[in-house]
């Protein structure tokens, strides 16, 4: 099949969702003030288990303050239970009868979509957490600002590397629905699971040793836990362009996959009620 | 037109000089479907193994419609309409059969097939909900490429014809059903398709949108011989707007005709209302009574065995009547006696 790229209209369904997701600006504020009290809670917790014994932990308090306050305020970028209800509705209610008169794949417009829907969500809520926790916290709980221009184009990099994988990785489960149509299950096994395997509930390199040898080459580790620890400075030079490209290699294996999958699901489609 | 049951074959389908934009061919469809009986035990049970039945949504399906034809696509509740309406937009794939659209088999070719087609499904909508309507037609304008220019031109054509003015700046969550249904129908329409699918598009609709709807897409197909095929359950959707009229039950079409014909055909017999003053007529043979009321009468007969003029002669003979009206079968009567004659 010959395949034209679609630039220009990824770029407009892209377009549209990061201005639908703009308006929803009650939820932003709640989402900063839940962000907020969550970052405190961790940061506290781990304030109190480094006062105990501050050598046995594997990061510093400072980069483990980065790390916490960089993953809240981007939460919407990162979090694996993050999920585009149009699209599951899509699915799930049968409106997929639309999408699929469309002149687009339908993988590409979903992978837009759900882009779009976390960039727009973290935009609105990332400005407020970023500018307290840089500048009106006190030490030590205030987090650090990038160590050097290079580390912050790094981070940019692997955070954007880890949004794709964080989409193609749901994607997957979005394509899941095909077969199962209530996206509760699916939804709560796998999105709690790969986000403690992404690092999460507690940073990777806190995990005991053998389980954390396999976590860092899945591919929740090409998730949040990269652009995280690179950032915190707890990994630099060749590990974080190892890091790179393992993320690289995840995303290119779950976009493969998810096209695949696709591909197959849409030839059993089942328009749903009528 | 001839009338064709199904099963002879589609070559009596004929209409001098029209290109065919749409030939179905023994298309065959059937869906899995999960059964359990009722109660918690089984549905226990069904969580283990599930049982499946099989359900044939469409037998051998065939038709053919012209380019710039306008037909009716009737059927009651689960017929086969709407899983006919998915493989002909390229949604579904059917088990077996052949397709052709434009000169291209839909599923095979589903994202060049689809630049060509308009759908408007009545039950769901393509609006995006919480931001304007012309935010959610500039998006179909990126999808679908379609120049500045000529998407200007659409979309001014289709406001006015519509009505649409007020609404574009209003997100869709806030319009009436009505106005909605406006707006997705010109959201159909921005691309220009040369063949425009309506799958109950007067659903839900007031008598007034309804209206403003049929006299729109009546005057797209005469204006720009759009193609236009029309599902529905809204008789005077068909009366309105289809010569042609194709009736499908339990996967099967039965039927393929002019409305007019099915009408000579069902509406034989007529109703003949009278209102009169003094003493009741008496009914006399070939008169069936179906309404008596002091001062109103109402009989059916069959002109064939009573001519209406010497019926009404009768009448008038008995009493002094003050109004006289005949009618025939209405199309609602007329379909729902075609659905009991094929028992679907």
């Amino acid at each position: 099949m010959r395949r034209l790229p679609h630039v220009k209209e990824y770029a407009a369904i892209f377009r549209m969702r990061f201005i639908n997701s703009l308006q929803y600006r009650a939820a932003a504020l709640a989402g900063v003030a839940t962000q907020f009290a969550w970052g405190f809670m961790e940061i506290l917790a781990f304030s109190a288990f480094y006062r105990a014994s501050p050598e046995a932990f594997p990061m510093e308090f400072s980069q483990t303050v980065s790390y916490i306050w960089m993953q809240q305020a981007f939460l919407a970028l990162f979090m694996m239970w993050f999920w585009e209800n149009d699209i599951a509705a899509a699915i799930a209610e049968g409106s997929i009868a639309y999408e699929m008169v469309r002149p687009v794949g339908l993988y590409g417009r979903w992978f837009c979509q759900a882009a779009a829907n976390r960039l727009a969500r973290a935009a609105l809520r990332c400005a407020p957490i970023l500018a307290v926790a840089l500048l009106a916290l006190p030490e030590p709980y205030r987090m650090a600002p990038p160590a050097s221009a290079g580390r912050l184009l790094l981070f940019l990099l692997s955070a954007l590397l880890s949004l794709g994988v964080v989409v193609a990785f749901s994607m997957l489960m979005y394509i899941s629905l095909f077969y199962t149509l209530s996206p509760l299950g699916v939804r709560l096994i796998v999105a709690t699971l790969s986000d403690f395997l992404a690092g999460a509930t507690v940073p990777l390199p806190f995990f005991p040793d053998p389980l954390r040898a396999a976590a860092e080459l899945l591919p929740f580790a090409a998730m949040q836990n990269m652009p995280l620890r690179i950032y915190s400075g707890n990994i630099a030079g060749a590990g974080a362009w190892e890091g790179i490209a393992l993320q690289i290699f995840w995303l290119a294996a779950l976009l493969l996959a998810g096209r695949l999958l696709m591909g197959r699901a849409l030839k059993r489609v089942v328009a749903q009620g009528g | 037109m001839r009338w064709r049951v199904s099963g002879i074959g589609s070559e009596s389908w004929e209409r001098e000089g029209a290109l065919r934009m749409i030939v179905l061919q023994d298309i065959c469809k059937t869906f899995r479907v999960a059964k359990r009986q009722s109660g918690l035990g089984r549905a226990v049970k069904a969580f283990f193994s599930r049982e499946y039945e099989l359900v044939r949504a469409l037998s051998n399906v065939s038709f053919a419609i012209g380019d710039g034809e306008m037909v009716g696509y009737i059927g009651p509740n689960g017929a086969g309409k709407s899983t006919t309406i998915k493989i002909m937009c390229g949604i579904l794939t059917p088990d077996s059969g052949a397709c052709d659209i434009d000169g291209r088999t839909p599923w095979r070719d589903r994202l060049a097939h689809v630049r060509g087609i308009g759908v408007v499904f009545g039950q769901r909508s393509q609006l995006w909900w919480d931001v304007p309507v012309i935010d959610s037609f500039e998006l179909i304008r990126d999808i679908y490429r379609v120049d500045e220019k000529s998407f200007r031109g659409a979309l001014g054509e289709l406001t006015e014809l519509l009505d649409m003015g007020e609404l574009l700046k209003t997100p869709a969550r806030s319009l009436s059903l009505g106005q909605r249904m406006r707006c997705e129908i010109a959201a159909s329409l921005l691309h220009g398709p040369r063949t425009l699918f309506l799958d109950e598009p007067t659903i839900g609709l007031d008598a007034v949108s309804k209206i403003a709807v049929r006299q729109f897409i009546r005057k797209l197909n005469a204006e720009r011989g759009t193609t236009v095929i029309l599902t529905t359950h809204d008789m005077q959707d068909i009366e309105a707007l289809t010569e042609r009229i194709l009736l499908i039950g339990k996967g099967r079409i039965l039927l393929d005709g002019s409305l007019a014909e099915l009408k000579r055909r069902c509406s034989a017999r007529k109703t003949l209302v009278v209102e009169y003053s003094g003493s009741a007529p008496e009914i006399c043979d070939g008169m069936a009574l179906s309404e008596a009321k002091p001062g109103r009468l109402a009989v059916t007969i069959d002109p064939s065995e009573l001519p209406v003029s010497d019926a009404i002669a009768r009448l008038a003979a008995q009493t002094e009547l003050l109004d006289v009206s005949v009618s025939g079968a209405t199309s609602e009567e007329m379909v729902a006696s075609l659905y009991r004659e094929y028992r679907i």
